[in-house]
């Protein structure tokens, strides 16, 4: 009995661990799966009898390599495809855990063969171990679409041949992004749905907090403990986001006690990890704009023009006219809001700008502080016209009564 | 998670099998439900008589009315089912597709519906 209890909390420490093995070993998901299961299903008859092996981990590996080849072979005859059939056990090595094996499974999650929708849904149920069904509920999604997702997914990357490995150092950097851009989408997704409108058993935040971690202590890189920082430092302030009403609360007004600062300080941690690496990276920028906010006592304390500086240092990363727009709204806190809606005004012409509600967005707010309002509101109906998300929207519609008060 | 798996296919491919084809089949699926059964998985299951034998029952104004079916026409014929345990809609999936009679016919596999809790009879009073 109590032994069966042991391999009950061995399978939840060691199964993430001897499925990334095993995929290494045996070449797909559904055999790896397979074939762990296989391995906790002989553990259930072996060890009540003969004990806990010394090293359980390898010992599952074992077994359920053993029985993986046993599975593959049999299909193989049962399709009468004997010239296939894989060489003699013998000529094998022993097959061994690597400590990569689970960064391995994350690279090949976040592969660019992928779409971004399959790398996210992949990510989340074969790394962060979510179900499908949780996946399906925290993406919005139907379970039975989601599901065939994933089975696409996998034989996508079947099908295309991806390696199961981690990139080398001469390919990192063009790879990491990858992974990262993945993580963040997973925070970023959990972000905006945090609104109380719809009821998720699952917080993607912490969810891409805790892939972050992995990836952090997997792989000591600075853009990894770049991203880390700026999750971290962004999420301490989800207490503060919401007013008892779900609605939205802007930075300059939120109730900063409700900051997390136990949270606030382990972000600074990852932060200074971060900038001893990659000071200059798109990341690290982003996290410690974030880290010059958390720093600040209150609103007007914050040092805008620091953040102007990181902004265009970022920009400088990433050229592209979303930064820009924060970097416009960055001058028109340090310096006046006329000089920043000069900025704004700059970047009419980027089709992918007019089109996102956030441009309207900053527009209306730079017109309300230099006392445009007729400006103000129209922009703050062409940043109604294009938001879909429900907090925001009312947070928008709130300042657009605000003014038509002031009238 | 409780998914049932309902196999499916064309009874007129199995009649065509030869015997040592059909025994082969039988000792397939016994292997199949003994492997589920060591991992886990298997809650309940049975493989289901030809369509032949299938008898459907109705009530209709309080006449319980007798008729056989379902008819030929249907494409492929309800032939047994598995109730499993899985972790997730993707692995009840991943089982499913290790059910041998996938490899010709159809396994639709669907979550199970629990009913609501039962109404509360004792006296209102």
């Amino acid at each position: 009995m109590q032994v069966q209890a042991s391999i009950e909390s061995l399978y939840h420490r060691y199964a993430p661990r001897v499925r990334a093995t095993l995929i290494r070993h045996l070449g797909d998901f559904d055999s790896a799966e397979d074939a762990l299961h296989d391995a906790f299903a002989a553990a259930v008859n072996h060890w009540p009898e003969h004990g806990v092996p010394d090293d359980p981990l390898a010992w599952l590996i074992r077994v359920g390599h053993r029985r993986g080849i046993d599975q593959i072979r049999r299909r193989q005859t049962a399709r009468r495809h004997a010239h296939l059939l894989i060489t003699e056990e013998d000529d094998e090595p022993e097959p061994q855990p690597i400590a990569d094996d689970p960064l391995r499974l994350l690279f090949t999650c976040c592969h660019p063969v992928l779409a971004m929708p399959d790398r996210l849904a992949l990510t989340l149920r074969e790394m962060a171990g979510l179900t499908t069904e949780q996946v399906a509920n925290a993406l919005l999604q139907k379970t039975a679409s989601l599901a065939q997702r994933i089975v696409r997914a996998k034989r996508r990357i079947r099908d295309a041949g991806v390696p199961y490995e981690t990139p080398d150092e001469a390919e990192l950097p063009k790879r990491l992004p990858d992974v990262l851009g993945v993580i963040y989408l997973i925070f970023n997704e959990g972000y905006s749905r945090s609104d109380g409108d719809s009821v998720v058993d699952v917080h993607l935040a912490d969810e891409a907090i805790d892939l972050a971690q992995s990836l952090a202590r997997l792989l000591p890189h600075g853009e990894a403990f770049g991203l880390l920082a700026l999750m971290l430092l962004h999420d301490a302030r989800r207490a503060a986001r919401q007013d008892a009403q779900g609605d939205l609360v802007p930075l300059e007004e939120q109730q900063r006690h409700l900051w997390d600062k136990a949270q606030i300080e382990t972000g600074m941690h990852w932060l200074e990890q971060a900038l001893a690496l990659t000071p200059i990276a798109p990341y690290t920028l982003q996290a410690s704009i974030a880290a010059v906010h958390a720093k600040a006592v209150d609103a007007e304390s914050t040092d805008w023009r620091r953040i102007e500086r990181l902004y265009e240092a970022l920009y400088r990363c990433q050229p592209s006219p979303v930064i820009a727009l924060n970097r416009a709204v960055a001058v028109a806190m340090s310096d006046t809001p006329d000089a920043g809606l000069a900025l704004l005004d700059a970047l009419s012409s980027h089709k992918q700008v007019v089109t996102y509600h956030l441009y309207h967005a900053a527009l209306a707010d730079l017109h309300r502080r230099a006392g445009h309002l007729t400006d103000a509101r129209h922009a703050y109906h062409n940043a109604l016209a294009l938001c879909t998300q429900g907090p925001e929207r009312r947070f928008l519609a709130r300042r657009l009564a605000e003014l038509d008060q002031t009238r | 998670m409780k998914y049932v798996a309902l196999v499916y296919y064309q009874e007129q491919l199995i009649n065509a099998m030869s015997e040592p084809e059909w025994h082969a089949l039988n000792q397939e699926c016994i292997a199949g439900v003994e492997r589920l059964t060591e991992q886990g998985y298997f809650i309940a299951g049975q493989a289901l008589q030809s369509v032949d034998h299938a008898t459907n029952v109705r009530v209709r104004n309080g006449e319980v009315l007798v008729s056989d079916g379902p008819f030929a026409e249907t494409k492929e014929q309800l032939a047994g089912f598995y109730l499993l345990d899985a972790r997730d809609l993707n692995e009840a999936l991943r089982l499913a597709s290790r059910i041998p009679p996938a490899r010709f016919g159809t396994i639709e596999v669907r979550p199970v519906r629990e009913l609501p809790p039962k109404d509360q009879t004792g006296d209102a009073s």
